[in-house]
């Protein structure tokens, strides 16, 4: 029966120190402990927190980075097709163009060409005349120097009279 | 490894402490001219359970060592009294009055006063006793424990654990984690967790001392029934004082119940009067119950070694190979009990105060 009926003693001095240990682990011991314990968990969230942040922001940035290269390489082939596009323009227009100089340059050729030439036939001409003139005027005084030669002649003009 | 090495080696010496002991007690009684004193477990297995006036470590000879005790005791009719319980010479003498009753009286082993009539009258009795030391003693440990690792948290939370911090981490973690805050909840936890982590540190450490056989240890006290008494009032208290409306409503007319359980014979709500005190009464029970079976236990198989040893020397050294075994084997098994009685008690604890915390919004509903 002893063993069951709590002694009087015993239950104060338990009352009395057991209240005065919790007090002094409640302010001395837990209160200090806890707040480490969770601040150190509070930390830890953050950190865990701010570096998913980061990975996500990483992949952003990196989708970014990707996105601008692929821009960067359509810009580059856009503006390199437009060059050997202009390229391709200037050249034909340049062929065109010289095409056409040519063209002009052939048809002025040639109209130079046939001018000069009917003025130097025409050049021809003159000095012919004049030289068959001359040469005409030499024969005539050839065959008219004698008499007999100018009356042959005028009889032979007599006769094609006639003959008409 | 360690911690069952240093089992090992605690049980070890107190085999032999006991061994010596006993046999000192034969040399002691072949020497004077009384009859020999026959072993008597239940009476060894009885005074180790139960509280004493001094701390008694050995008997060498014929002569006690032991640790004297003050004893204070208020009588109402010769006032104060404060000396060492040294004067009663082991419960051999009287001292101004007082002495310790014998095995006869209903006062056995506690100190009474003699009075006119020849009668024994208990006087008012805060004597400093081997649980009151016991007592003590773990809670100027928990304090240098607890102090020390508040300092090193006090330095920083960013810092790793070290040491004895590293040990008592996890335990307040999972004490807050999966006790305090499974059983009250997020937002109300923190109003209970330094009375459940006291409590359950207190209980452990008490446990484990009660398993250590040399002098701040070896007391019984977590199995004795005015702690555990004190301890489940404490929880009793506190259940009574945050219960809420709900709760105290639930106990005089719980819903969901027929009315006629509750009318002309109020049967629920004395059923439920009944649930509000059997609670802390069960808490003090199983931690008594349990702590005080693990020490008759271990103190019972080395009573084997004597009682086989009074019929032969050879039976007794037989049988305490046996017993030793067992004894290790049971020492082991209350370091266990030590921390389940100790988490059982706190998560208990922690879900009566839970439960009283409850709202019932869906009992309103429920009526119909």
């Amino acid at each position: 029966m002893g063993l069951v009926m709590p002694d009087f003693g015993l239950l104060f001095w338990m009352v009395l120190s057991f209240s005065l240990l919790m007090w002094l682990l409640g302010k001395f011991a837990w209160k200090p402990i806890l707040k480490a314990l969770s601040a150190r968990e509070d930390s830890i969230e953050k950190a865990l927190q701010s570096a998913e942040h980061a990975k996500s922001e990483m992949l952003k940035l990196h989708a970014g980075n990707e996105k601008l290269l692929k821009e960067a390489m359509l810009e580059r082939e856009r503006i390199v097709k437009e060059a050997r596009e202009l390229k391709d323009s200037i050249v034909r227009e340049a062929k065109n163009q010289a095409v056409v100089e040519a063209n002009k340059v052939m048809e002025e050729a040639k109209a130079a060409i046939i001018r000069e030439r009917a003025e130097a036939v025409n050049e021809m001409k003159s000095v012919i005349s004049t030289f068959s003139i001359e040469i005409a005027e030499k024969i005539l005084k050839e065959h008219l120097s004698d008499n007999k030669k100018q009356k042959d002649l005028v009889a032979n003009y007599m006769e094609n009279i006639k003959l008409n | 490894m360690l911690k069952s090495s240093i089992t090992f080696i605690l049980l070890f010496v107190t085999i032999l402490s006991t061994f010596l002991t006993v046999k000192a007690e034969d040399n002691s009684s072949a020497g004077s001219s009384h009859t020999t004193e026959k072993f008597n477990a239940s009476k060894l297995i009885m005074d180790h359970i139960a509280d004493a006036y001094e701390w008694h470590i050995a008997k060498i000879g014929s002569t006690h060592v032991s640790l004297p005790l003050p004893v204070i005791l208020y009588s109402s009719n010769s006032g104060f009294h404060i000396f060492s319980s040294s004067h009663f010479h082991h419960g051999t003498e009287s001292y101004s009055g007082f002495l310790i009753a014998g095995e006869a009286s209903k006062y056995k082993g506690k100190i009474v006063e003699l009075a006119v009539d020849g009668s024994e009258v208990r006087p008012f009795d805060i004597s400093i006793t081997k649980n009151v030391v016991s007592l003590f003693a773990s809670i100027v440990i928990l304090l240098l424990i607890f102090t020390t690792i508040a300092k090193r948290y006090k330095e920083g939370f960013d810092r790793p654990p070290k040491g004895i911090q590293s040990w008592m981490e996890p335990i307040v973690l999972f004490i807050r984690d999966d006790v305090v805050k499974a059983s009250i909840g997020e937002e109300k936890h923190q109003k209970y967790l330094p009375y459940l982590l006291t409590v359950f540190f207190f209980i452990l450490i008490n446990n484990v001392m009660g398993l250590i056989p040399i002098l701040p240890g070896g007391a019984n006290l977590t199995g004795n029934i005015a702690i555990t008494l004190v301890l489940a009032l404490f929880t009793f208290v506190i259940i009574l004082f945050s219960g809420s409306k709900d709760y105290y409503m639930h106990i005089v007319n719980a819903p969901g119940i027929p009315w006629w359980l509750k009318l002309p014979i109020p049967l629920m709500p004395f059923v439920e009067i009944m649930g509000v005190f059997t609670k802390p009464f069960v808490l003090m029970v199983r931690l008594f119950a349990n702590i005080t079976a693990g020490h008759i236990i271990v103190l019972g198989f080395y009573s084997l070694i004597f009682i086989f040893g009074e019929k032969s020397i050879y039976a007794g050294f037989g049988v305490s190979v046996i017993s030793i075994a067992f004894t290790i084997f049971m020492g082991l098994l209350e370091l266990l009990v030590a921390f389940i009685q100790a988490y059982v008690f706190t998560l208990l604890s922690a879900l009566y105060i839970g439960m009283a915390l409850e709202q019932h919004e869906e009992h309103s509903e429920k009526r119909h």
